[in-house]
């Protein structure tokens, strides 16, 4: 299976998804107008990795800025990894925030809320 | 052009940071929002604060974008639909205010004030409630937005919500919404 690698642009974040090596990441900021046009080509590859998952994945979440569009879209990627988790290969998230962002620290506490999965929050170390 | 001092005294007396007029594009509020991301980060303002008012004007921006009610053409020579809207950011001494004004269709009054004083009432935990229900709820609208937006300008803002529907004629009224960003950073 190939990786997906999406650039980031001002509006949409940069996006890792590399089965090679189990590590996949969105950093950057998600304010695109059509967030479901953005996120349905990771929707699509995530549910042919779920066919064949790693034993083990870690996904990282470094993002900046989101709008509420982008959160559903956000809330659908979990849900992905969820059920691969629920069927046995374990999956890690680490949601990171800027330690004066209480915001973003309140959406990752919102998601661990809705899903049954391991996310864990993590203070960004300033570059 | 004996106007132009008097407008920029007004904006100037007024706090204004930016102000539009016209219509709202996808690519519009692009540039709005670079704009003034920028501003805000030249004039050194707290970063939380900068990240909070870039957050509201975002959904406040593209609220408008997705929801505004295009009025039917006056022309019947043109018959372009006029989508204009109003657009203002201000900066006061203890706040940033967002104003954003468009038509809506009067039918759509009654829905969005209760809405509004649902999320003016709402504690800042019935906020967080209200937020997570849904956006686990219902699906997306028909202009594919999550309905998130105003509980989200809400929250991000911990202020009540200013907003007003100006009769226009018997189809259509001018809704303005203003949120408010405290210049002090809490904790």
């Amino acid at each position: 299976m190939e990786a997906l690698r999406i650039e980031s642009t001002h509006k949409t974040p940069r996006v890792i998804l590399d089965p090679e090596n189990g590590i996949f990441e969105f950093s950057g900021r998600s304010i695109p107008e059509d967030s479901v046009g953005f996120y349905t080509p990771i929707f699509e590859w995530l549910d042919k990795y779920a066919q064949q998952p790693l034993a083990r994945t870690h996904v990282r979440f470094d993002l900046e800025y989101f709008n509420t569009s982008s959160s559903k879209n956000i809330l659908e990627v979990l849900k992905r990894l969820e059920a691969i988790h629920a069927s046995g290969h374990e999956v890690r998230v680490t949601w990171y925030y800027d330690e004066d962002d209480e915001d973003m620290e309140e959406t990752g506490q919102d998601y661990q809320a809705l899903l049954n999965l391991p996310i864990e929050l993590s203070v960004k170390v300033q570059s | 052009m004996s106007m132009t001092y008097s407008y920029y005294k007004n904006m100037q007396l007024n706090n204004i940071i930016f102000v539009y007029q016209g219509e709202v594009t996808a690519d519009l509020v692009s540039s709005i929002l670079q704009m003034v991301e920028n501003k805000l980060e030249g004039e050194g303002e707290d970063r939380k604060v900068k990240k909070r008012v870039f957050n509201v004007m975002v959904e406040c921006l593209q609220n408008v974008y997705h929801h505004l009610d295009a009025l039917p053409p006056t022309d019947p020579a043109n018959p372009i639909k006029d989508k204009t809207a109003l657009l203002m950011i201000g900066r006061e001494e203890k706040d940033y205010y967002i104003i954003t004004g468009n038509h809506v269709i009067n039918d759509r009054i009654p829905d969005l004030k209760s809405r509004l004083d649902r999320i003016n009432r709402a504690s800042k935990e019935e906020l967080k409630q209200l937020y997570q229900e849904v956006l686990t709820g219902t699906g997306f609208s028909e202009k594919g937005t999550a309905g998130l937006g105003m509980i989200d300008i809400a929250r991000k803002s911990g202020q009540r919500l200013g907003y007003d529907f100006h009769p226009v004629n018997d189809r259509y009224s001018f809704f303005s919404l203003e949120a408010r960003v405290s210049r002090i950073a809490d904790k």
